[in-house]
């Protein structure tokens, strides 16, 4: 196969996949109650890659990640409610007419993502001056400051919460019946891996990394680190909000409560479960993750002793997670055949000028 | 010597709270000379070091290289304007390869931003070959191309001080600073190092600024020396000079004679 063939051959077989799973879905060979595990399965990618990029790549400790997936879904499911839902508490009316839905709830998500990457500014200047455990700290705050923000603000339901995004979705369907849900999940999620990857490859990208293994020579090196710490926090928090955008139009429902340390606390669990600076290995640990959790649901209160003694045993003997810092084709040297090569990697027959012996 | 001045430091003083780390430190570094660095341990040799490539700010005087003055610059565009360091201690991105490491370096002159590198488009596929194409280049060059996709936590001692030089190289530095180059390694690498210093000083053309514990490495390599003690400068000269300045046999070097 030709190296050209070769950049389309992962891509294609992805796309294949999903297809045949929306299919599936559409002619209701897998029901809702698979859908949602689907759609949580995504969410959840895109939650602990996107985490990945500060706790990983740059290796920071942030705490906070579930305080930008509340901005990105309040405020795409409040611009959802304006936009689509008639009777809402905000505006009262719907501002567009419903067959607007289908075009509108990409852009929706996304200018949640846009919102969370604004706010995401108040932990990414103070990790200018601060670092590690300080920071740690100050990304915790940053979760708390945001969920407590919204729970007093009542005319987004405070700690009531806020519900009817899911006449957005029931708009849609309407206009064309397809599980919308399903689709942008996967959507959203495959576009989320492939940017990262683009980004954190990078030579600009790896600036990012080169601040996790020395910030100091990174920047005697001409690495403008406060521009890219800049870059993985909006990055980092924008991926975020996408997240929250689409949990929220899954489940129609929010409430702060749902953003709280627990599902920052999540979403660390899934960066060191897979391996700090990893991106297959945050893919690979949200799946089993949310898989987990739902087969241990009949256990139900058990599960939480059940999932942290795992966690327990997994850091125990397997410190660096199931990855380590590495990618599946470093682990898996054969699976490099189904990429493309890097051309830049290779070595070139050069014609060097003087070579030091 | 009619030659144009490179770095000049004027009146240099740094505090660290009520700490005098430096006192009146003059520096001129002449275009294209190899100037030495010399003192006792804590004498605030790093230091200058530190000030110069902007890790502090100076409590007091100038650093102007080719007519700049880099008072208060970030570090980083201090690099971009082309000063180059290294390490007393190697600070190679250890775990990421050789290649990575000289690519990164040449983030000055990067020449496309997130959105390019997100679409992958002409602009970044063409600044990222040439950056990469300069790195090989640089790496052949060094004959540091056979180890370019491995660790420098991998490397022997020695090969990793040669990354981590190649890698102050690829900011295509004019002035290259050397903190203890020959720290860790054995007398008998020593005139390999200095044999090494200068076909760089030859072949790049760049002005190198060192400090140097080893004085075999000093006195062979510098045009001229300068020695600091308890902040102040004691005494500068050739490496001539240096040897029999009293001063600085007192100050630095106790009763034994220089061998």
């Amino acid at each position: 196969m030709t190296d050209k063939k070769k950049k389309f051959l992962v891509p294609s077989i992805t796309v294949l996949v999903m297809l045949i799973i929306i299919l599936l879905a559409k002619v209701g060979v897998i029901n809702n109650y698979y859908q949602t595990i689907l759609m949580t399965i995504c969410i959840n990618v895109i939650m602990s890659a996107s985490l990945n990029v500060v706790n990983g790549y740059m290796g920071e400790f942030s705490c906070g990640h579930g305080g930008f997936m509340a901005v990105g879904a309040y405020v795409s499911s409040i611009l959802s409610l304006i936009l689509f839902c008639p009777g809402n508490s905000i505006t009262g009316h719907a501002l567009l007419p419903p067959s607007m839905a289908i075009v509108a709830f990409p852009f929706i998500i996304l200018i949640g993502g846009a919102a969370s990457m604004v706010v995401s500014l108040l932990v990414a200047i103070p990790s200018f001056k601060t670092r590690d455990d300080y920071l740690a700290i100050i990304t915790i705050a940053t979760n708390f400051i945001i969920t407590t923000a919204i729970n007093n603000i009542p005319i987004v339901g405070g700690s009531r919460g806020l519900m009817g995004m899911k006449t957005t979705m029931s708009f849609m369907a309407k206009t064309v019946s397809l599980p919308w849900m399903l689709i942008w999940g996967f959507v959203f999620a495959a576009l989320t891996v492939v940017v990262i990857h683009r980004v954190m490859h990078s030579t600009l990208g790896m600036g990012i990394s080169a601040i996790r293994y020395d910030e100091i020579s990174a920047e005697i090196m001409s690495v403008n680190t406060n521009s890219m710490k800049l870059l993985a926090f909006t990055f980092s928090s924008g991926l975020a909000g996408v997240a929250g955008g689409l949990f929220a139009h899954m489940l129609g429902f929010i409430n702060p409560s749902s953003f709280g340390i627990m599902k920052s606390t999540e979403s660390l669990v899934m960066v060191y479960l897979g391996g700090m600076g990893s991106l297959s290995g945050s893919v690979i640990s949200a799946f089993i993750f949310t898989i987990l959790l739902e087969l241990l649901r009949p256990a139900q209160i058990l599960k939480w002793v059940i999932i942290p003694l795992m966690l327990i045993l997994i850091m125990q003997f397997r410190p660096e997670g199931f990855m380590g810092p590495r990618e599946l084709t470093q682990v898996f040297p054969r699976l490099k055949n189904l990429f493309a090569p890097n051309r830049n990697l290779i070595r070139p027959i050069a014609k060097p000028t003087e070579v030091r012996k | 010597m009619s030659k144009e001045t490179l770095l000049e430091i004027k009146h240099l003083t740094h505090r660290f709270g009520g700490l005098q780390a430096l006192t009146d430190i003059n520096v001129n570094l002449k275009k294209g000379e190899i100037a030495g660095l010399i003192g006792p341990n804590g004498a605030g040799k790093t230091t200058v070091f530190n000030l110069v490539s902007g890790f502090y700010v100076p409590s007091e005087g100038d650093i102007i290289f080719k007519g700049t003055r880099m008072n208060g610059l970030k570090p980083h565009v201090i690099a971009s304007l082309q000063v180059g360091r290294t390490f007393q201690n190697i600070r190679l991105w250890s775990d990421m390869t050789v290649l990575e490491n000289i690519c990164i370096s040449q983030h000055y002159h990067l020449g496309y931003g997130v959105g390019s590198a997100l679409f992958k488009n002409k602009k970044y596929r063409e600044n990222e070959k040439k950056i990469h194409d300069e790195a090989w280049q640089l790496l052949e060059r060094f004959n540091l191309a056979d180890s370019a996709l491995d660790y420098p936590k991998n490397l022997p001692y020695g090969i990793q001080r040669r990354v981590e030089i190649a890698r102050a190289l690829s900011l295509q530095p004019e002035l290259l600073l050397l903190d203890e180059p020959a720290a860790g390694l054995s007398t008998s690498d020593l005139s390999d190092l200095i044999t090494y210093i200068k076909w760089i000083h030859d072949t790049f053309g760049v002005t190198i600024w060192m400090i140097e514990h080893q004085m075999q490495v000093i006195m062979s390599l510098c045009d001229s020396i300068q020695v600091v003690d308890f902040g102040k400068e004691i005494a500068r000269g050739t490496p001539e000079d240096i040897q029999k300045n009293p001063a600085v046999i007192k100050a630095y070097l106790g009763n034994e004679e220089i061998s």
